[in-house]
């Protein structure tokens, strides 16, 4: 008997590996990825009963590769081969070990693909999670969601995206592409977009293992460690964002006695090592601000002037609005609520109808103690979010100053 | 077992009050309330899904004669009492349970701890399988 999370762990590890062998023998990355899964399949049932093969990432190619040749024959014979194939022990193949995990994310994570195409097949592909785990993660039907990662497939193969490294030429950009998979996966565990769960902790946790497994190839590329210091600054504060009825608790109101301190040191460490040494990147910087909100003991410690100055680095380089955003927080917490609220003026135009510019706004007006003016904004900021957690907080922040206006 | 769909509006039942005006301990109370409950129809294995829309003021009407660009309006709408708050579907023994888990839903506690009565419409899922193949 094997202990099945153990299992589970290999197995992922060892997907990318095995699709990559797969992947070279067949030819054809829709058929060598199905029967991956299949194999994966097969061992997530037997391994448990039978115990872990001595070559277990032998006995995975072998399986994938009988898979791959059985879809020839007729259904009944595959049937019964797979019940022979399955009682016995494979015999382990010699194959060179190699690991294909960058290869993959870069196919995977290729440009031409939507970013939930990208997201799906990434997960599958790489991660080496089934279609059904994709499918709960993100709330939608598993038809849904096969259907999704099938097209992504078939995308691959009319586009003729290669099974290589890219062009030196085109990795700086094609690296992007892939550490943007990468965070959009973490993002939507972390502070998800839709539904009622705060936080889909898989999703941040298979992100985190990705990108671990992408610095492990590339440890000195700065942005690759600058993203995973961020996942893990990040990600350290997971156990006091959500109250006990999973209620969504501020960082300012956090009990931050209840950060994972291993974490925190990990990702301090990281990215102390990377900034300064190479092109500084959005994600060093962004580790980098998250960096220093760790290490507050208190959120009245923070070093709000040096976050100040990151976010308006930040700004410059991304030219991104909800940037902008933060940059304005900063600004109210280091020159005060007033000089805030100009900058989030300025932003009226590119963000018009984003709750977040109502939620800030309202915080801000909090700030200035003028209540009515942060109730209406809290209310505003309520109707357009479209996250259950954000909004029972937005409408409990509203509720609590009219409360506190009546007393 | 046969689908219903269980449909919320924007009737306020007893409670006039909206929910930014509410003390935020029964803001907590009612949200609890429905967590409690859609827990306990996961457990039960009777809830398909359910789901709250963002608020009527956000929606975009969109009319097209399937050849030209479509028309786009925010209005006008229906009356905003009559419009879908939001939903949940539960795949139950008899049309009896639907009732008594509507029933249920329209009992959330406005503040103070009174039940909210808010009309919850019970209406079946077409494509349900109810007979069996002959």
């Amino acid at each position: 008997m094997s202990d099945r999370p153990g299992i589970e762990d290999l197995l992922r590890t060892l997907a990318p590996q095995v699709l990559g062998v797969v992947m070279r023998r067949v030819g054809d990355f829709s058929v060598a990825e199905d029967a991956v899964q299949e194999a994966l399949f097969a061992a997530t049932t037997h391994w448990p009963k039978d115990g872990v093969p001595a070559n277990p990432r032998g006995w995975l190619i072998q399986t994938a590769v009988r898979r791959t040749t059985d879809q020839f024959r007729s259904e009944q014979a595959r049937r019964r081969r797979e019940e022979t194939a399955a009682a016995l022990d494979v015999p382990p193949v010699d194959v060179p070990a190699r690991d294909d995990t960058l290869l993959l994310l870069f196919m995977c994570a290729h440009p031409s693909l939507t970013p939930a195409s990208a997201i799906a097949l990434t997960l599958r592909a790489v991660g080496g999670l089934t279609t059904a785990e994709i499918a709960n993660a993100f709330l939608v039907p598993e038809a849904t969601m096969a259907q999704r990662i099938s097209r992504a497939k078939s995308r691959i193969k009319s586009s003729g995206i290669p099974f290589q490294m890219p062009d030196p030429a085109e990795l700086p950009e094609r690296l992007r592409s892939v550490l943007h998979v990468l965070y959009l996966i973490f993002n939507e565990g972390y502070a998800s977009s839709i539904g009622s769960e705060l936080q889909r902790t898989e999703l941040s946790a298979e992100a985190i293992r990705l990108t671990r497994a992408v610095h492990a190839l590339l440890s000195d590329h700065g942005e690759v460690a600058g993203l995973l210091a961020l996942m893990l600054l990040t990600d350290a504060r997971r156990p006091a964002r959500t109250g006990p009825d999973g209620d969504l608790v501020p960082l300012d109101e956090q009990d931050r006695t209840l950060w994972d301190g291993r974490l925190i040191a990990e990702g301090v460490q990281l990215i102390n090592d990377t900034i300064g040494k190479g092109a500084i990147g959005q994600y060093q910087l962004q580790a980098a601000i998250a960096a220093l909100h760790d290490r507050a003991v208190r959120a009245a410690d923070t070093d709000w002037p040096q976050i100040l100055a990151l976010y308006s680095l930040l700004e410059r380089m991304s030219g991104n609005p909800m940037i902008a955003l933060n940059t304005a927080v900063a600004e109210a917490m280091v020159h005060g609520p007033a000089a805030g609220l100009s900058l989030v003026d300025g932003l009226e135009d590119r963000l018009a109808g984003h709750y977040r510019l109502d939620a800030v706004r309202a915080h801000l007006y909090e700030m200035a103690g003028d209540t009515d003016a942060a109730i209406k904004h809290y209310r505003a900021a309520a109707a357009r979010t479209a996250s259950t957690p954000e909004q029972r907080y937005l409408t409990t922040k509203a509720a609590r100053l009219h409360a506190a206006k009546r007393s | 077992m046969t689908m219903y769909a269980l449909i919320v509006d924007y009737q306020p039942g007893v409670c006039e009050t909206p929910m930014t005006e509410w003390d935020p301990a029964d803001i907590k109370a009612h949200m609890n309330y429905y967590d409690a409950l859609n827990k306990e129809l996961m457990a039960s294995g009777e809830l398909v899904t359910g789901y709250a829309l963002t608020e009527p003021s956000e929606s975009t009407i969109v009319t097209s004669d399937g050849t030209n660009p479509p028309v786009l309006t925010d209005g006008p709408f229906a009356e905003y009492k009559e419009l879908l708050a939001g939903f949940q579907i539960v795949d139950v023994e008899s049309r009896e349970r639907a009732i008594e888990i509507a029933a249920k839903v329209s009992a959330v506690p406005a503040p103070g701890g009174v039940p909210i009565q808010q009309p919850i419409t019970v209406r079946q899922v077409m494509g349900s399988m109810t007979g069996t193949d002959v």
